[in-house]
C-alpha cells in the first residue's frame, strides 16, 4: 500500500499563480518539498486547470531535485471543484492506495506533514486536517473547525460562517484513508438526490471538498484535526506573496541556510540583512543593499547603490543606480531606471481587514529615471514608458 | 535671530540696529517705534518687506527717489492678473501716483507693489505710534499731497511668503544670478556633480562626488550630501545632512534636519528645524514641524501637523 500526494493548484483566476516564486521557490515547491520529505511517498500528483505547458518546465526541474519522486500534473478541462477533481482522477490516484495527501498550494505553512500522519495512525477516522489558529476577528474568513481537544475529533465543520464559532480554521493539509473516495461518491450521490428533489435549483457538477465533503465527514465524526501551531497564511492574492515569502525565508534560516544568501560579512559583497535569497545567477553591485525579505530571482541585476526590502523581484529585471524597491512585487523583464522608486506600505499586524497595500509590477514594465510608483493594490499589466504611473 | 544679525554685520561691515515690536503694529507702526533711528537727519530711507525676491536694483531706485525730491518712492512691479493685487495707477506721463485700487475687478492697470519703499524722514510726522497699515493709511495720504513716486522694477519678482512660491522664487533669483555670471553660483566645470546649472552651494557645506545636484537648488553653509544623493529644485538649509541615495525636489529642508538613506522627498514638502526623516521613507507635500521625527509610512499622512 503506498502513500501519495496530491498538490491542488486551481486554475486560472485572481489569485496567484503557483509557479509565482515565494522565498525564492516556486509557490507549489514549498508542498512537494515536504512531501518529498515523506519517507514512503513516491508518488506526487498535482491537480489544477492550468495548461500542461504551464507546469512542464517545473515538473521537469521537480524531478532533478526530487529524484525518488514520480511527478505528474491532472489537468482538469473544467473546473469540477476540488473534490470533484480528485474523484475525476480516482482511476489515476486509487491503485494500490494506503493513504493520501492532500495539499493546498495557495498556502504557506511549514507543512508539518510527519505530524500530521501520526495522529492519522492514532485515530480511525476518515481524514486528518491540519487545522491553525488565527485571530478571532479573521476566524470567519476561513473555513472553521469545532473539535473535542482530547480526541482531536471534528465535530462541527462549516465554511466562512457569518458569526465568529471557533478560531480554529482548515489549514488546507489533510490526509485521507482509501475510504475518502467512497465519501466523495457519497457527497455525489446526496448532491444529485437533492437536485433531483429540487428541480428549479441550480445545477452544477462542481463538488467542493470544503462545503461538500469535510462537513458530512464531520458530521459522521469521521473527521480529525492535527492543531499546528507553527507559521501559516494563505496567499489569497498576490500581495500576500510578499509577507508569505518573509515567512518561508525565515523558516529557511532555521531549516535550510544553504538556501539562503549569507549576511555581509566585512568588506566585500553587497550589504544583506537577512533573510535573503538571491538566484547564483543575479549581479547585485557590492554598495547595493538587500534584505531583509528579499528574494531575487534569475539574472536579475540590482546596480550600485541601490536598496531593496520586503520584495519579490522576478527573473530578468533590473534595478538601477541608487533605486529603491520595497514591500513591492516586481514582475519578469522589469527596468527600474536610476533614482526610480517602487513603493508599498509594510503589513499592519493591527489589521484585520486584511487590507495589503503590496505594489505589483507586471511583466516588462519600464520605471523610467526619477518616477516614483505608490499603487497600493494595484496591478501593472501593460508596458509603460517614460511616463509616472499613478 | 541676534545672532544671524551680528553675523550678517560682520559679513557686510555694517552696522544692525533690531527694533522689536512688543505688540504687533501693522505695516507702519513699526516705522514709528523706529522714529529715533530713522529720523536722526534728514537723509532718505529704504523699508523693505522680508518676503520678497527681486533683483534689488537699490542705487537706481535711491537715484530715482532723490532725482523727483518728493517725500517717497514705492516700487512696483508688473504682474499678468493684477485682480489679486493692489494696483498703482499713476497720472497720466508721470511717475507721481494717483491712486491705489485695491483687488481691481476692471483693469485699471497691472503695475502692483512691490513692497519696498524709500522715504524722507518727514514722513515720520504722519505716523503715529499704534498698529497703522501703511498701504492703507499712510500712502493714501501721502499720494493725496502727490509727494509719492513710483519706480517700475524691472526683472524678476515674488511674494515667497509661501513655501511654494519660496522655491519658485528662489528658482527666479538664481536664474538672475546665472544670467549675470554671478561667483555666487557653483561653477559646473569644476564640479562634475552638477546638473543643469542654477546651483549654489556654500563652499562650508560638503557634497559627495557621486551626488547630482540641479538644477536649481540651494545648500546652506555646513550642510552634509551624501553619495548618490539626487537634488532637485530644493533648498537644503544650514546643517542640514541629506544621506546616501536620497531624493529631493520641489522641497524646503530645514536647519539642521537630515533626510534618511533612500528616502524621497517632493511635492511642496516642508520640514522645519532638527526634523529626522527615517531611512527609505517616502514624504510627499507634507510639512513637518520642527523637533520631529519622522519614522511611519505613509509619511505623507502622518505628518501633516501643519503648524502656523
Amino acid at each position: 500500500m503506498a502513500t501519495k500526494g496530491v498538490i491542488l493548484i486551481g486554475g486560472p483566476s485572481k489569485a496567484p499563480k503557483p509557479l509565482l516564486p515565494i522565498g525564492g521557490k516556486p509557490m507549489i515547491w514549498h508542498p512537494l518539498a515536504a512531501l518529498a520529505r515523506i519517507p514512503e511517498l513516491t508518488e506526487v500528483f498535482i491537480v489544477g486547470f492550468y495548461e500542461d505547458a504551464l507546469m512542464t518546465d517545473f515538473i521537469r526541474g521537480a524531478k532533478r531535485e526530487f529524484p525518488k519522486l514520480s511527478i505528474s500534473y491532472l489537468r482538469e478541462y473544467r473546473s469540477l471543484g476540488t473534490a470533484g477533481g480528485l474523484y475525476h482522477f480516482r482511476d489515476s490516484l486509487l491503485p494500490n492506495l494506503g493513504m493520501l495527501f492532500v495539499l493546498n498550494a495557495d498556502i504557506c505553512s511549514s507543512f508539518p506533514l510527519a505530524e500530521l500522519m501520526d495522529m492519522h495512525q492514532k485515530h480511525r477516522g476518515v481524514g486528518t486536517m491540519m487545522g491553525v489558529t488565527v485571530p478571532k476577528e479573521t476566524a470567519t474568513r476561513y473555513g472553521c473547525i469545532v473539535h473535542d481537544p482530547a480526541s482531536a475529533q471534528v465535530l462541527h465543520y462549516v465554511e466562512k460562517p457569518e458569526k465568529w464559532i471557533s478560531s480554529l480554521i482548515n489549514g488546507g493539509v489533510y490526509l485521507f484513508d482509501k475510504s475518502f473516495f467512497d465519501e466523495v461518491k457519497a457527497a455525489m450521490d446526496t448532491k444529485e438526490k437533492h437536485a433531483a428533489e429540487d428541480p428549479f435549483g441550480e445545477r452544477d457538477d462542481i463538488l467542493r471538498l470544503e462545503q461538500d465533503v469535510l462537513v458530512p465527514l464531520a458530521a459522521g465524526r469521521k473527521l480529525f484535526v492535527y492543531e499546528s501551531k507553527d507559521f501559516w497564511r494563505q496567499i489569497k492574492r498576490a500581495g500576500s506573496a510578499v509577507p508569505a515569502s518573509a515567512l518561508y525565508l525565515n523558516h529557511f534560516t532555521k531549516t535550510n541556510p544553504k538556501l539562503l544568501t549569507a549576511p555581509s560579512k566585512e568588506g566585500g559583497g553587497p550589504t544583506i540583512i537577512a533573510p535573503v535569497y538571491i538566484d547564483p545567477s543575479a549581479e547585485v553591485d557590492p554598495s547595493a543593499k538587500i534584505g531583509p525579505n528579499v528574494s531575487l530571482g534569475a539574472n536579475v541585476v540590482v546596480a550600485p547603490g541601490a536598496r531593496v526590502r520586503d520584495a519579490i523581484i522576478m527573473e530578468g529585471t533590473t534595478i538601477d543606480k541608487h533605486a529603491c524597491v520595497q514591500n513591492s512585487i516586481v514582475g519578469k523583464h522589469c527596468k527600474i531606471g536610476p533614482w526610480g522608486r517602487v513603493d508599498g506600505a509594510p503589513e499592519d499586524p493591527m489589521d484585520t481587514k486584511n487590507n495589503l497595500n503590496i505594489t505589483i509590477l507586471a511583466t516588462e514594465v519600464t520605471v523610467a529615471k526619477e518616477t516614483c510608483i505608490v499603487l497600493p493594490n494595484k496591478t501593472l499589466n501593460r508596458s509603460a514608458h517614460d511616463q509616472v504611473l499613478l | 535671530m541676534v545672532a544671524v544679525l551680528k553675523e550678517t554685520e560682520e559679513q557686510f561691515g555694517i552696522n544692525i540696529t533690531f527694533s522689536v515690536e512688543t505688540e504687533p503694529l501693522g505695516t507702519a507702526g513699526p516705522l514709528a517705534l523706529a522714529r529715533d533711528i530713522l529720523g536722526k537727519d534728514d537723509t532718505p530711507f529704504f523699508v523693505l518687506n522680508s518676503d520678497v525676491t527681486c533683483t534689488y536694483p537699490f542705487e537706481q531706485f535711491r537715484d530715482f527717489h532723490v532725482a523727483h525730491g518728493c517725500e517717497g518712492s514705492i516700487m512696483v512691479t508688473k504682474v499678468a492678473e493684477p485682480s489679486a493685487f493692489g494696483v498703482v495707477v499713476t497720472k497720466p506721463g508721470s511717475s507721481i501716483i494717483d491712486r491705489f485700487v485695491e483687488k481691481p475687478v476692471e483693469f485699471v492697470g497691472n503695475r502692483i507693489n512691490a513692497g519696498i519703499y524709500m522715504f524722507n524722514p518727514s514722513v515720520l510726522d504722519r505716523i503715529e505710534l499704534r498698529p497703522t497699515s501703511i498701504e492703507k493709511e499712510i500712502f493714501p495720504a501721502v499720494s493725496a499731497d502727490h509727494q509719492l513716486h513710483a519706480y517700475d522694477l524691472q526683472g524678476f519678482w515674488m511674494d515667497v511668503g509661501q513655501p511654494k512660491d519660496y522655491l519658485s522664487g528662489t528658482c527666479l533669483y538664481l536664474s538672475h544670478l546665472t544670467a549675470t555670471r554671478s561667483p555666487l553660483l557653483t561653477d559646473p566645470s569644476q564640479n562634475k556633480w552638477v546638473y543643469g546649472g542654477n546651483v549654489m552651494v556654500d563652499p562650508t557645506a560638503e557634497v559627495d562626488p557621486t551626488a547630482l545636484i540641479g538644477p536649481n537648488v540651494v545648500i546652506g553653509p555646513g550642510a552634509k550630501i551624501g553619495p548618490g544623493v539626487r537634488l532637485q529644485r530644493c533648498v537644503v538649509m544650514n546643517n542640514a545632512n541629506v544621506r546616501d541615495h536620497a531624493w529631493i525636489m520641489s522641497s524646503i529642508i530645514g536647519w539642521n534636519s537630515t533626510v534618511g538613506r533612500w528616502c524621497r522627498v517632493e511635492n511642496i514638502t516642508v520640514l522645519g528645524d532638527d526634523v529626522s526623516i527615517k531611512d527609505e521613507l517616502y514624504v510627499n507635500g507634507a510639512s513637518v514641524l520642527p523637533h520631529k521625527s519622522v519614522s511611519i509610512w505613509p509619511a505623507d499622512l502622518v505628518c501633516r501637523t501643519q503648524g502656523s
